[in-house]
Parts: C-alpha cells; structure tokens; sequence
C-alpha cells in the first residue's frame, strides 16, 4: 500500500481507508495527494476538474472556493449533484488545489480566489455544466453497454436506468466506458421547474460532522515530522524598524531554535508555540519609531476640516448645490464609524515545507492564486513549484485575502531559514493590533426637502483611506474614486432629483483591507441613518419613504415590503421599545432588515430581534443562505455595538477580546431570516446580510428614544 | 515530568511548568480538537474539562493539572455528548466550526449540571464562548433539542 503523508495528523492511516470510514458523511479530511489512490486499486474516473467517480460509484466534488464557515462545500457540490443526480449525502468534498488554470474565480479572470460573495454567483454555471457533462457521458457509455437509444436511458440517484427493461447500471460500472467518451460540447442543463435539490429545504451542510466532533482540520492542526512553530515580533507601530533584539536571550529559553530577522520583523522558531512565544517575549525587541505617529483622534479632527471640502466626484445627477438651497428644509449630519479588525477565531496560520524545487503550503487560503505567487517569490521558485493545500478556514471574514500574503510570505521566509517545515502563528494580540482594518470613516451629508417633505437633493462627502490603493486592484481607482470606498453611496437607489456624491481618500501609514461587506459596512449605515433623518424631518414614516423613493427598484421594494410585514411595521410598541429598518444592496443581493430593541431606564440597549428579507436570487442552498443572514447579523450588531480599533501614538490601543469586544450569545438577537423567491441566477449571501443592521438598530434607537446615533460603536447604553 | 490524565489515558509529558495545558494538549500530545483563540481565558475555544468542570485550558498551566483528569471533546463519549452532537449536525450548527469543541464542551457541562435549562441558564452558561460566525441562536436551539431528547421527548 502507498503510504501518504500525513500532515493531517491521521498518522497510519492512509486516505483510502479514511474515505471508508467516513463514506457519506461529505467533507474529506485528507490533504496531500488529492487524487493519488493506493496501489493495486481501479483509478477513480476524473470526469473533469470538478467532478470524479471511482469504480465504486463514489463521487468525488472538487471546490475551488475557501470554506471559511459560508457553506461552499455545501453549496457547491449541490450544483454538481443536481445535474449528475447523486445524493449529496453521498458525495465526498475535496478542495482544489492552487490552479488557476483549471480552479479560477470566473469573476476575476486568471486568478483563484474567494471573495466578494461570488463563490456560488460564479460556480452557478460551471458546475452545473460539469455535473451534467458527466452525467451525459455516463448515459452514453450506458447506451453503448446495453446497445441501446441514449433517448431510453434515464439517469436517476447514482445510476442509469434502461426504461424499456427497467434494467440499472451503477455509475460506478460505467465509469471505465465512460472514461473513453470525448465530453460533450454543450451539456443540457435542466430548467428550474426540474431542479430537485436547488432552492430545497433539507440539504444538509457537509462539513456538520467533522466541526462537531473535533476533527475537522484547520491550517494549524497539521503537523508534519521535524515542523518548528514560529511567531514573529513585529514592529508595534507601522512603518518602525528593529533597533535592537536579545537574541541570546530568546535562543536561551528551552526550545527556541532559531531568531530569524523577516521581512515583517524578527521570527523565533521553537519546537513548541509556547516556547516560541516565550522566546519572543525574551527578544526584547526595540524598534525605531517613525516620526509621525498616526492618532484616531488627529484623524478625525483632519478628516471632519476635509468634510468641508469638495473631493473626487463618484455620482452626480441634476445641480445639488443650487437644489440645496431650494427646498423647504435643509439638513445636515455627520456620520463617523471606526477601524474594525476581523478577529476571526482562527488567528492566522500557515504551514509550509520547502524542499528542492518545491514549496508546499498548507493553510485556510483565500487568494491561491496571489499567494502562490508571493510565496513563489519568498522561496525563490515558479508559482507552480508552489502547492497550496487549502484548509478549512476558522473564519476570514476578508483578513485571509490580503495583496501582501502577510502570514504565508512569513512561513515561507523563515521555512527558507530554517531548513524544516514550520507552522507560522499569530497570536490574538498580533492579529488585533495587526492592521489590515476595515478603514474608519466619516460621512458627511447635507440633503432639502420640498414642499411634500420629499428629498430634492443630497449631497454626500465620504472621507475613507482607499483599500485598493497601492495593492494589486489598483488599477481599479480611476479619477481618484477607490470603487469600494463610494459602494452603496455612490449607486444611492433612491429617486432623489439632485445627488452629488464625492470621495477625499487620505494616506495613512495603516493597512486596510475589505472587511465583511467592504464599502457597505460603512456607506448603508451612513445613507441608512441619514435617510431617517430627513424621513422625519419631512414627517414621513420611514417605511412610507423608502417606498416612495424607491417606486422603480423593485428588488428593494420586495424586500423591503417582506422584512416590514413580518417584523410587523407600525405595530405599536410600549414605552421604550422601538423599531427601526433599513434596506440595501450589496454584492448584487437585496436586504431588508427589521431591528426591534429595548432601551432601559438608564440606556442600556437590549436588541430583542431582527427580522430579516433578502433577496439573492435563487437560493441554492436555503439554510446555508438562512445561517449566512444570522451570521452577517450577529457579525454586525458586534461591530455595531462594540467594534472598534483605536489608534494613538501610531499603535492600536485594543489587543484581545477583552478590549475588542465581540458579541456573546446572552447579546444574541432572535433572528427570523425570509427569503424572497427569484428565478434569477444567485448572487452573493457571506456579505450582504450585514450592511442593513447597524442602520436598522440605530433607527430603532431614536424610535424608541428619540436619540440619534451617528457613531459607531454604540456601546451598551445611550444617554438618554 | 507532569502525569495527566486526558481521555482516561495517562500520559507523562515534559514541559516547562509554566506551559499552559492547552499547549501541552497541541502540541506535545495531538490533541486539535482543543483550540487557540485568546490565550486568555476570553473566547472558550480552548475549553474542556478538568476532574469534570468546564476549563480554560490557556489559562491552565500544567503544573497546577498534574495527575488531574481532563476531557476534551474528542473524549466525550456519553449520552449528553451524543445528543448534543447529534442536535448539532441536525440544525447545522457550525459555520466555520473553530469555535464548536469548546462551544460542545461548555453545552455538556451545561446540561449535565442541569437537564432543563432556559434560555437565561444558556446564556449564563455558554457567555465565555465566543463564535464570530455568530451561530448563537443555533446553539441554542441545539441545546434545548439535546436537553429534550435527553428528557425523552423527540
């Protein structure tokens, strides 16, 4: 028997006997040699890049995606199962290796990748394509066994079934014939009317199992023979460099072997985590500080001067400067949310094993593609010398896809240094203090009304660092307007006669990065909020508003008439409580979402519920689209109400949960997900649950307190 | 040289007395079902037991643990954790599941101690761990069906 590697940690047992003890229970386990199969045994048909079958009828599902906790290797296999008509129960779940010729985000040309909640938007096609590829191939070799019309054949739960006879071939006894076909050119897909799996209740996750008994296997579980565990000291403020360092004082601490200048800082490299953070702290690094020194505090002072600026146009329609000054009433805010790191649980973590000509990484990759070539450069090889394993991930929520391949770039350097496979980690405290935040922001809104207490113009000033700038979508920031940082103002979807939306992007020497929602995390709470704020000014019910403004976007309106009838809009509530709502679109997906909350006498706030309609064409997989909508809420009530990286004298001041605080299940919300029926081809669902609910919860503040909030976060209580 | 007992099988383990359990139960015994998130006692994910009650294992150091008996996920094997378990898989719990052995862990301890909790007795419970994937509500629900079942009902 072939033996294989087994980083898995699954020491003596080989792949093949682990897909036995697991069969039917989806997610595979073993990384290493994908495809390899012990000797002596019938090689599974590879039907094409997606899709395998084994002489025993198994199939295999290669996902190209990230699992990160948004259900890709659900939904994706769906795809394939639907048109090969397996059970999905059945189908065994394999992540692709890095090849962006085969395994490419078809969103993103030749790169492979996961982001911007196109995983299922961008595989709608392909896999259904390759489930029906196979399966029409599997019918022909049938055809050719049994000698008979490909039109009297029907494929069905795992095998073909001969009509006339009533006789049965196995997908599994086809698959030798099948292997000699040339693929057909043009699969037929079926319509939606046949669909038996999309958009059904009942599929279940297929990795459910392996993440509630404790072996599901993220980045840092693997350990391969001889590995060391490094952390790096990196410098506290961004842009210092290393003064001094103990060197000997951290090779002294038992297990440390190796103190290896990188490129980011000084790495120690131990034969445990702990020693290496021992070592760590015996390095006593010193660094040499810039001169200027970033402060959350001097940002917003010079920020609020830009807002008295014009910046860079992003939309403009009709003449908001002379409407401003027509209407009946005219009003100003302004709106401030701050960095956000993404604390996702897993901290980050790689493993990498060079060896000549080779460079083996495992880890919870989001940017294959970018990363492979990053590591490439740090090892001194071919992208394609580099293998990336793809783990499953402890939550990204974008941090895992970053244009420096921060943390895989720092396995790949000290690997090189130290002549044995390493795991590199970062501890909590490097990942919250770490940078690559979700830019802070200030918004800026003067808006009239006319005479009916409608809108006539809105002006809108964004000032937002750009997180395209200086990274490898550059070229995507045109007439000084970073797309993402105007996302959700700039295509403002209500019908107001004069906008004018512009853009200040300054420099500040702190990574920023796309964070759950990117633009939208901040830009729905701003329009959101500020809508209420003219809703009553013009003594309109916010709800009668959007409607009226929203009389041509129908994808808005039924979401938005979905989340106000079931989370009863204009029920009366008793004295401090309130509602309040909000609507937006990201990723090409609508959400509506209903916040109720309870104020307490002295302000604490208690969110009792949401109620939440989204729209994301059709829903593959409706649970994982349910979870997804609970998971974006949950995710930004914490940003809502306690998110916050505060920076001074050039460094974060928050460190760990204590500090960056996170929602606990006693601040969890009852959540009601509905989704609205579509025909449409899906689009996103990991992202566009969040944009609505800080809005919704801060309209439903003033409802119940008559408090505005106009910065986040809220924290437990508002002066009332 | 510490002794533990962990999953009802002895082990001697060398390592500085300082080390945190959890670290001696990754790195030095396998154990991957018992996780990093904090290293401070914050975020539960590397919770377990410890002569049977919930722990922290990063604020553990192994010095204080010799000859203590400690249960991770991977060695629960009674019909709390089997029904807990299987209520996780049926309402598809976990998303990106890092944070669910502690989060299994916590619900255990929670239920053995009481067989009929609330809503209020769950949050009390189960607060010290963290889910950025925010699938609270499915924990709940989760423990609630398990507590059932437990009872005998369906």
């Amino acid at each position: 028997m072939k033996r294989h590697a087994s980083p898995s940690g699954m020491d003596g047992m080989n792949r093949r006997t682990f897909l036995i003890a697991t069969a039917g229970t989806g997610l595979v386990l073993a990384v290493g040699d994908a495809h390899a199969e012990a000797e002596g045994e019938a090689a599974a048909w590879q039907a094409n890049a997606f899709v395998a079958i084994g002489p025993d009828g198994r199939v295999t599902v290669t996902v190209k995606h990230l699992e990160m906790g948004q259900g890709v290797a659900t939904g994706l296999p769906v795809l394939v199962a639907e048109e090969l008509e397996v059970d999905p129960a059945q189908v065994a779940v394999e992540f692709a290796p890095a090849d962006a010729g085969r395994y490419n985000n078809l969103f993103w040309g030749p790169s492979q990748g996961t982001g911007g909640s196109t995983a299922t938007a961008n595989s709608w096609e392909q896999l259904r394509l390759a489930g029906a590829a196979a399966r029409e191939m599997l019918v022909a070799a049938a055809a050719r066994i049994l000698q008979a019309d490909v039109g009297s054949l029907t494929a069905i739960n795992g095998g073909v079934i001969h009509q006339p006879s009533g006789r049965r071939l196995a997908y599994g006894d086809l698959v030798a014939a099948a292997a000699k076909l040339t693929p057909p050119a043009a699969p037929k897909l079926k319509s939606p009317a046949e669909f038996r799996l999309i958009g059904r209740n009942g599929v279940k996750r297929t990795d459910s199992r392996v993440k509630s008994d404790g072996t599901a296997q993220f980045g840092g579980d693997v350990r391969l023979p001889g590995m060391v565990t490094a952390l790096v000291a990196r410098p506290p403020v961004w842009g210092a460099r290393i003064e001094s360092h103990d060197r000997r004082a951290a090779l002294a601490v038992p297990g440390v072997v190796a103190v290896i200048p990188v490129s980011s800082g000084i790495a120690v490299a131990a034969n445990t985590f702990w020693a290496a953070s021992q070592g760590r702290e015996a390095l006593k690094a010193r660094w040499t500080e810039p001169a200027e020194r970033v402060s959350t505090e001097a940002l917003r002072a010079a920020w609020t001067a830009l807002l008295d600026k014009p910046g860079s146009t992003a939309a403009a329609r009709g003449d908001a400067d002379l409407a401003l000054g027509q209407g009946t009433q005219r009003l100003a805010a302004t709106y401030e949310l701050p960095y956000l790191a993404h604390a996702p649980m897993e901290p980050l973590n790689c493993v990498v094993r060079l060896s000549p000509g080779k460079c083996e990484i495992w880890a919870g990759c989001q940017f294959q593609t970018h990363d492979q070539a990053l590591a490439a450069k740090a090892a001194g090889l071919k992208p394609a010398q580099v293998e990336i394993h793809t783990m499953l991930a402890g939550g990204s929520f974008g941090r895992r896809a970053n244009p420096t391949s921060d943390y895989i770039v720092e396995g790949v350097e000290v690997a090189k240094a130290v002549n044995a496979p390493v795991r590199l980690m970062w501890t909590r405290e490097d990942d919250i203090a770490g940078g690559y935040y979700r830019p802070m922001a200030l918004h800026g809104f003067e808006a009239s009304l006319d005479e009916r207490g409608l809108p006539l113009a809105w002006r809108h000033r964004i000032v937002c660092q750009s997180i395209l700038d200086g990274g490898p979508f550059a070229a995507m920031v045109k007439n000084g307007i970073d797309p993402v940082s105007v996302e959700g103002a700039a295509n403002l979807p209500y019908a107001i006669p004069h906008l004018a939306v512009d853009l200040h992007s300054p420099k500040v020497p702190v990574p920023v990065l796309w964070w759950r929602s990117v633009g939208s995390s901040h830009t729905a709470f701003a329009t959101e909020c500020f809508l209420d704020e003219l809703a009553q000014a013009g003594s309109q019910d916010p709800l009668e508003l959007r409607r009226a403004l929203l009389a041509d976007r129908p994808r808005h309106l039924g979401v938005l008439e979905l989340a106000a009838a079931k989370g009863g809009w204009g029920n009366p509530l008793p004295p401090g409580r309130g509602r309040g709502l909000a609507v937006h679109e990201s990723f090409h997906s609508f959400v509506a979402q209903v916040v109720e909350v309870t104020v307490g006498p002295k302000g604490e706030i208690k969110v009792d519920r949401v109620v939440c309609a989204v729209d994301c064409g059709m829903a593959v997989t409706p649970d994982v689209v349910r979870a997804q909508m609970e998971g974006g809420i949950a995710f930004a009530l914490s940003a809502a109400l306690f998110g916050e990286v505060t920076l001074k004298d050039g460094r974060a001041e928050q460190s760990n949960f204590h500090d960056y605080r996170c929602l606990r299940i006693d601040e969890m919300p009852v959540v009601e997900v509905h989704i609205v029926p579509s025909a449409a081809a899906p689009t996103g669902v990991g992202e566009p649950g969040v944009p609505p609910l800080a809005p919704a919860l801060a309209n439903a503040i003033f409802a119940a307190t008559g408090k505005r909030i106009r910065k986040l976060p809220i924290g437990d209580r508002v002066t009332v | 040289m510490f002794s533990l007992i962990v999953n009802g099988e002895r082990h001697k383990v060398d390592a500085q007395p300082d080390t945190p359990l959890l670290w001696v139960l990754r790195d030095q015994l396998g154990m991957n079902a018992v996780r990093y998130g904090c290293g401070q006692g914050l975020c539960g994910a590397c919770s377990v037991l410890v002569d049977g009650e919930p722990a922290r294992a990063c604020q553990m150091p192994v010095s204080e643990i010799n000859g203590r008996r400690i249960v991770t996920l991977s060695g629960l094997n009674d019909s709390v954790s089997a029904q807990l378990r299987a209520a996780w898989i049926e309402l598809d719990v976990p998303q990106c599941g890092y944070c669910q052995s502690g989060q299994l862990v916590s619900a255990n301890a929670l239920l053995r101690r009481n067989p009929k909790p609330s809503d209020g007795d769950i949050d009390t419970a189960m607060s010290g761990n963290l889910c950025r994937c925010g699938t609270y509500q499915r924990i709940r629900a989760a423990i609630h069906l398990a507590a059932r079942r437990l009872r005998g009902g369906s």
